[in-house]
C-alpha cells in the first residue's frame, strides 16, 4: 500500500468513526468539563480576585453570601460575594486558592503512584518468577494497609508537611492497585500473537513492554489514574478534616475542619462548610464521570447500556 | 474432585494466605514504629513538658526525665526496643494514655471498638443490599425507564467521601429539620444498658452516620453488580431460561442475580480499608463514640500512644477482614477453586 492510499484510507475511517468515537461520550465530556471549570475558576480567580483575602482578618467576620442574611441579620456585600468565615477570611479567595491545592495533591500522588505501578506491574507480569512473587506479595500487603492510619501516625509524630510532600507521601499508597491491574492485563496479553511476534523478531523486553503492550492499556491506565486521583484526594481531605495535612496553605479539607471546629453548623453558617463541601463534591463527581466515561472506552459492552 | 463435595481450603493456599497476613501486620507495625523514631521529638521530654505545663513547675526534672526514659525503654538498643514493641503489640499492650493518665490504651480502644464495628456492620449490610439491587436493576432489560434514569442519578454520590455526605445530612436532618440528634452515639439523659430508652437512643443516633456511609458506598456495589450483570446476561443459561418462557422476574432472581452477586464479595476485600477510614472520619464529625473520636481526641491531646494503638488496631481489623473474606469465599462460590486445589 502506498503512503497516499494509506492516508486516504485513514481519512475514510476517520469520517466513518466521527460520530462513533468512544472518547467523545457524554460522561467523559461532562466530567472533564467539571474538572476544567474548577481549574479555570482557580486560574481566572487568581487574575481577577484578590487572593490575599485568604489571610486571617483580611475581611469582615461572618458575612453571609449574596442574597442571604446571617444570624445577626447582617446582609451580604459585593466585596465578599461568597461570604466570609469567623476569622475574617474571604470564602471566594479560599475557594480559589484551596481547590487547586487539593487537586494538585491528588495529581502528584497519582502521577508518581501510577509510574511506580506501571513499572512494577509490567515487570511482575512480564518477567514472572521471583520478581513476580515479590511484587505481588508486596502489593497484596500494601493494599490492605489503610493509608490514612499511617499518615495520621506520620503527621502526629513528624508534623508539618507542604502540598508536594503530602502528594509524595500519598504516592506511597497509590501504586498498589495499578500494579495489580497492569500485572493482570500483562499476564493475559503475554500470550497474544503480536507479543510473540515481537519476541521472535528479537525486540528487547523493554520495547515489548513499553512500546508494544503499553499503548493497548491506555484506556485502563487513564481509568486507574482517575481512580487513584480520587483515592488520594479522599485520603488527603480526610487528613485535613482531622486537622492534619498542610497547615500553611488553605486546602478545602482544612476549611471544612475549621468550620466544624468553630461549630459552623450550630451557628447556621452553612456557607462556611457548604461551599468547600459542594466544590469537593463536584470535583469528585467530575472525576467519577470521567472514570465512567473511560470505562465505556475500555469496555465496549457497556456502551449500549 | 466431586463437584458436589464441599470445597476445602488447600493447605498451601491457607499457608500462603496466612503468611501474607502476618507480613501485612508486621510491615504495618514496623512502619508505625519507625515513623516516630524519625521524629526529633523525645517522648520522655514531651511527657515532662506536659507535666510542666499542667503543674507549672516540676521538681527533680532531670531525675524524672531519666526515669521516664527507662520506663519508656529508650535506653535499650533499638533492636531490643523493636522486639519489645512487637511483643507488646501481640499482647495488645499499647502503654498508657498520656491525656487520660494512667488509663491503658487498650482499655480505651476496647471501649470504642464495639461502636465502630457495630456501625460498620450495619451500614455495610444496608449498602450491600441496596447497592446490589440497584446495580441489578440498572442492567436488567425489563426495568422501567424511570428507574433507569433515577438509579444512575442517585449514584452520583458514590464518589463523594462519607464525610461530605455526613455534613450535608447533618445539616439537613439535624440542624435544619431537627428530626435526628446532631452528635454523639446516645443521648445525654439515658443510662447505658439493656433498656428500651437506651436502645432507641442508640438507633436514633446511629441513623445519620450509617446513612451518610450508605449513600456514598451503595454505588460501588451497584457499579460492580451492573458490570457482572451485563456479563451474565449474555450467558447461555439465561438465553435458555428466556427461551423456556420463564417469567423475566424469575430469571432475574434465580438465574442472574444469584450468579452475579458472588464475585461482588471479593470486591469487598479490596474496598474495606477505604470504608473503615471513611467511617472513622464520619465518626469524628458526628462525635460518635467509636475509634474516629478516639483518634481525633488523641490528635488534639498529642496522645501518641493512643494514636499508635488505635492505628494498629484499625490496620489489624482491615487485614483480618480481608483474610476472612479470602478464606470463606470458596465456601460461598463453589466455582472458585484456590490455586493448588484440583
Amino acid at each position: 500500500m502506498t503512503v497516499s492510499e494509506d492516508k486516504a484510507q485513514k481519512l475514510r475511517m476517520k469520517r466513518l468513526k466521527r460520530f462513533d468515537n468512544p472518547w467523545l461520550n457524554t460522561k467523559l465530556l461532562t466530567g472533564t468539563g467539571i474538572i476544567l471549570s474548577i481549574l479555570l475558576l482557580a486560574l481566572l480567580g487568581r487574575l481577577f480576585w484578590n487572593t490575599d483575602l485568604v489571610y486571617i482578618g483580611s475581611a469582615p467576620l461572618n458575612l453571609p453570601p449574596l442574597g442571604f442574611d446571617n444570624i445577626r441579620g447582617d446582609g451580604a456585600s459585593w466585596a465578599h460575594p461568597l461570604g466570609t468565615q469567623s476569622s475574617g477570611r474571604d470564602m471566594l479567595a479560599l475557594l480559589i486558592v484551596g481547590a487547586p491545592n487539593t487537586l494538585i495533591i491528588g495529581i502528584i500522588a497519582s502521577l508518581l503512584g501510577m509510574t511506580i505501578g506501571i513499572v512494577l506491574g509490567f515487570y511482575a507480569g512480564f518477567i514472572g518468577g521471583i520478581t513476580d512473587d515479590f511484587i505481588r506479595i508486596l502489593s497484596d500487603v500494601m493494599i490492605t494497609i489503610p493509608p490514612l492510619m499511617v499518615l495520621i501516625v506520620f503527621q502526629t509524630s513528624i508534623g508539618e508537611v507542604g502540598i508536594v510532600t503530602m502528594g509524595l507521601l500519598l504516592a506511597g499508597f497509590m501504586w498498589q492497585s495499578p500494579t495489580r491491574l497492569i500485572r493482570a492485563q500483562v499476564l493475559s496479553m503475554k500470550q497474544s500473537g503480536y507479543v510473540r511476534m515481537a519476541k521472535l523478531s528479537g525486540a528487547s523486553s523493554f520495547d515489548i513492554m513499553f512500546k508494544e503492550m503499553l499503548p493497548n492499556l491506555i484506556p485502563y491506565l487513564f481509568g486507574s489514574f482517575i481512580a487513584i486521583v480520587t483515592t488520594a484526594i479522599v485520603t488527603a481531605v480526610g487528613l485535613e478534616t482531622l486537622g492534619l495535612g498542610p497547615q500553611r496553605v488553605p486546602t478545602l479539607g482544612k476549611v471544612i475542619y475549621e468550620a466544624i471546629d468553630s461549630a459552623a453548623l450550630l451557628r447556621n453558617m452553612w456557607w462556611w462548610w457548604g461551599i468547600p463541601t459542594l466544590s469537593l463534591a463536584s470535583m469528585f463527581i467530575g472525576l467519577l464521570l470521567i472514570n465512567l466515561g473511560l470505562d465505556e472506552v475500555a469496555n465496549p459492552r457497556l456502551r449500549k447500556v | 474432585m466431586n463437584a458436589n463435595a464441599a470445597p476445602k481450603i488447600p493447605f498451601s493456599y491457607l499457608k500462603n494466605r496466612l503468611i501474607t497476613f502476618f507480613i501485612t501486620v508486621i510491615i504495618a507495625a514496623t512502619i508505625i514504629w519507625i515513623i516516630p523514631r524519625l521524629s526529633p521529638v523525645d517522648p520522655a521530654e514531651a511527657m515532662l513538658g506536659r507535666m510542666a505545663s499542667s503543674a507549672g513547675f516540676v521538681e527533680n526534672a532531670d531525675q524524672i526525665l531519666l526515669d521516664l526514659r527507662t520506663q519508656f525503654g529508650l535506653n535499650e538498643p533499638l533492636w531490643q526496643q523493636y522486639l519489645i514493641y512487637l511483643k507488646n503489640l501481640a499482647t495488645f499492650d499499647f502503654g498508657v494514655s498520656v491525656a487520660n493518665f494512667p488509663t491503658p490504651v487498650s482499655q480505651m480502644i476496647a471501649a470504642a471498638l464495639p461502636w465502630t464495628i457495630g456501625l460498620m456492620i450495619l451500614s455495610l449490610i444496608i449498602s450491600f443490599i441496596i447497592g446490589n439491587a440497584a446495580g441489578a436493576f440498572m442492567a436488567w432489560e425489563e426495568t422501567p425507564k424511570l428507574w433507569k434514569v433515577l438509579i444512575p442519578a442517585g449514584m452520583i454520590f458514590t464518589s463523594i467521601p462519607p464525610i461530605l455526605s455526613g455534613l450535608l445530612l447533618m445539616w439537613l436532618f439535624a440542624s435544619q429539620l431537627e428530626w435526628l440528634p446532631l452528635s454523639g452515639s446516645y443521648g445525654l439523659f439515658v443510662t447505658p444498658g439493656w433498656n428500651w430508652q437506651f436502645i432507641f437512643s442508640v438507633v436514633e443516633h446511629g441513623i445519620l452516620p450509617a446513612l451518610s456511609i450508605v449513600i456514598v458506598t451503595f454505588g460501588f456495589w451497584a457499579l460492580g453488580m451492573r458490570g457482572l450483570m451485563t456479563t451474565v446476561q449474555g450467558e447461555d443459561y439465561v438465553q435458555l431460561a428466556k427461551a423456556k418462557g420463564l417469567r423475566p422476574r424469575y430469571i432475574l432472581y434465580r438465574y442472574m442475580i444469584r450468579n452475579a452477586i458472588l464475585p461482588q464479595i471479593t470486591a469487598f476485600a479490596l474496598k474495606i480499608g477505604l470504608m473503615v477510614t471513611g467511617q472513622i472520619l464520619v465518626e469524628r464529625i458526628f462525635s460518635y463514640n467509636g475509634m474516629g473520636k478516639l483518634i481525633y481526641d488523641a490528635i488534639l491531646n498529642q496522645d501518641f500512644a493512643v494514636i499508635q494503638g488505635a492505628s494498629y488496631i484499625i490496620i489489624l481489623m482491615t487485614a483480618v477482614s480481608v483474610l476472612i473474606v479470602d478464606l470463606i469465599y470458596p465456601f460461598i462460590d463453589p466455582r472458585i477453586r484456590h490455586e493448588g486445589s484440583k
